[in-house]
């Protein structure tokens, strides 16, 4: 029996998310073989194994997250091999031969080349055998684009001066982020009963307020409408913490602490959303430098780990080019998401008269496992409250 | 004041908050918002860092003036006489 264990991608990993399981109980493995897609700072790395056997236990199910060398799997001899290797074998990193998609073709061309399957000659097919390379997604430059022995050994010779870091783990790999947002929010549409509030709340006093705060500042300290917005979610999460936390194990487990993870769209495609760590202590403009450096560690690929670990809830604002309202999914196992759309001016109703004012549909999707509209509401009607009085918060 | 400030400069500093984009497609009349993709945190950041280069006060009543390229260079040339 092998022990499977939560690599250490990175000097700086201290724990990482399980997002996916690509063997199942009594699956045959061989050494490198892909086994799990572990979710990190860095985007999804996909772990292989140098352990051979059957799978005998899947010991961590999707969407939790360990720490490096915690017991991610259970792994069994097959009938017949030698006895198991006296002490647990670490799941390692793809080693440097490993079948890469695209060695010849620029980067930009891999999608393609993963779903376009060249001819490959006998000869051609024998020799990547040899050489480890997956032959059908080479170029080929023989008859009709086939694949010919030469075009896998110049392949080879690509592969054998390897970056020393997989192409896997760049920081923004836009294809791996990708499928650890698809495999979050598979999830979180398969097992998490959504239901949906939006509130249409008027902003002319935070506006005002906003207008006024950032005239007296100079440019470095100026603050922008999505620092009110988070506080606001977070002071009203305070009085509502049905909302802030996360439902594991068939129960609802608040939060130690509001932590708002800020969904953060990356430039080029991608989102994460790394926490605010205890947003409702914060001021405003430890909240704004706080953001500020969120966005730019995020697109540079510089995430720290602990801001990474296991918001309480998520919080995304649409910006002034966004849409008027956002439909969230929850980012499993939290169990709510609050979103701010763009704020638009519309009729409101002030006394007896019709106003042109600036308004933001506030949303929420919640998990009802956890709580009910009724409780939704309740956070809704907070933040709204919140905003009235900007100054205060 | 080191730098001139002309069209040059502004991408320069623009191209520490959108370092993918093509300055060379970007036209003096477009709406930076617009053709790069700017949220209100990226045209923070980029007035931030306009401030640390010419050392210009922009207040931010004058965000809406400065939409294009041309609108910036020529504010900044006015700002800094």
């Amino acid at each position: 029996m092998t022990d499977f264990l939560m690599p250490a991608l990175g000097a700086d990993m201290e724990a990482g998310m399980l997002v996916e399981w690509l063997v199942k109980p009594g699956d045959r493995i061989k050494r490198g073989d892909i086994v799990a897609v572990v979710e990190t700072q860095k985007g999804a790395i996909e772990v292989e194994t140098f352990a051979e056997g059957i799978v005998s236990e899947l010991v961590v199910p999707i969407g939790t997250k360990v720490p490096v060398g915690s017991l991610l799997a259970r792994i069994g001899e097959a009938a017949g091999e030698e006895p198991p290797a006296p002490h647990p074998i670490a799941a390692v990193l793809p080693p440097p031969i490993a079948p890469i998609t695209s060695p010849v073709l620029p980067t930009g061309a891999a999608p393609i080349a993963a779903v376009h399957r060249a001819k490959v000659s006998p000869a051609a097919r024998g020799r990547a055998t040899e050489l480890g390379i997956d032959a059908t997604t080479l170029s080929g430059t023989g008859v009709e684009g086939a694949v010919t022995v030469a075009d896998v050994e110049t392949a080879a010779r690509t592969i054998a001066v390897p970056a020393a870091a997989p192409a896997r783990r760049k920081a923004l790999d836009a294809a791996e982020m990708r499928k650890a947002i698809a495999a979050a929010m598979g999830r979180s549409k398969r097992e998490i009963p959504h239901y949906y509030l939006t509130h249409t709340v008027e902003l002319g006093a935070s506006l005002s307020w906003l207008e006024a705060a950032n005239a007296a500042q100079p440019v470095p300290k100026r603050l922008i409408l999505a620092v009110l917005l988070l506080k606001a979610a977070a002071l009203a999460l305070r009085d509502v913490p049905q909302l802030n936390g996360t439902f594991v194990n068939g129960a609802f487990c608040p939060g130690e602490g509001i932590h708002i993870g800020w969904a953060i769209s990356l430039r080029g495609g991608g989102l994460v959303a790394p926490a605010v760590l205890e947003t409702d202590k914060r001021s405003l403009s430890e909240l704004m430098s706080e953001m500020r450096g969120l966005v730019q560690r995020a697109r540079a690929g510089g995430l720290r780990s602990s801001e990474l670990a296991s918001p309480t809830v998520t919080v995304t604002s649409l910006g002034e080019r966004g849409a008027e309202a956002v439909m969230g999914i929850i980012y499993p196992p939290q169990v709510a998401l609050i979103g701010f759309g763009m704020v638009v001016t519309r009729p409101w109703v002030v006394g007896s008269r019709i106003e042109p004012r600036p308004v933001v549909t506030v949303s929420l999707a919640a998990d009802h496992r956890a709580s009910d509209g009724h409780t939704g509401a309740l956070l809704l009607n907070a933040i709204e409250q919140l905003l009235q009085n900007p100054e205060k918060l | 004041m080191s730098d001139a400030i002309d069209k040059s400069m502004i991408c320069e500093v623009l191209g520490s908050i959108a370092p993918e984009a093509d300055f060379a497609a970007l036209s003096g009349s477009e709406d930076l918002r617009d053709a790069l993709d700017l949220d209100s945190m990226d045209f923070l950041n980029f007035i931030i860092a306009l401030h640390e280069r010419t050392r210009i006060e922009i207040p931010e009543a004058d965000y809406s003036k400065l939409r294009t390229l041309n609108d910036i260079a020529a504010y900044l040339a006015r700002r800094q006489c």
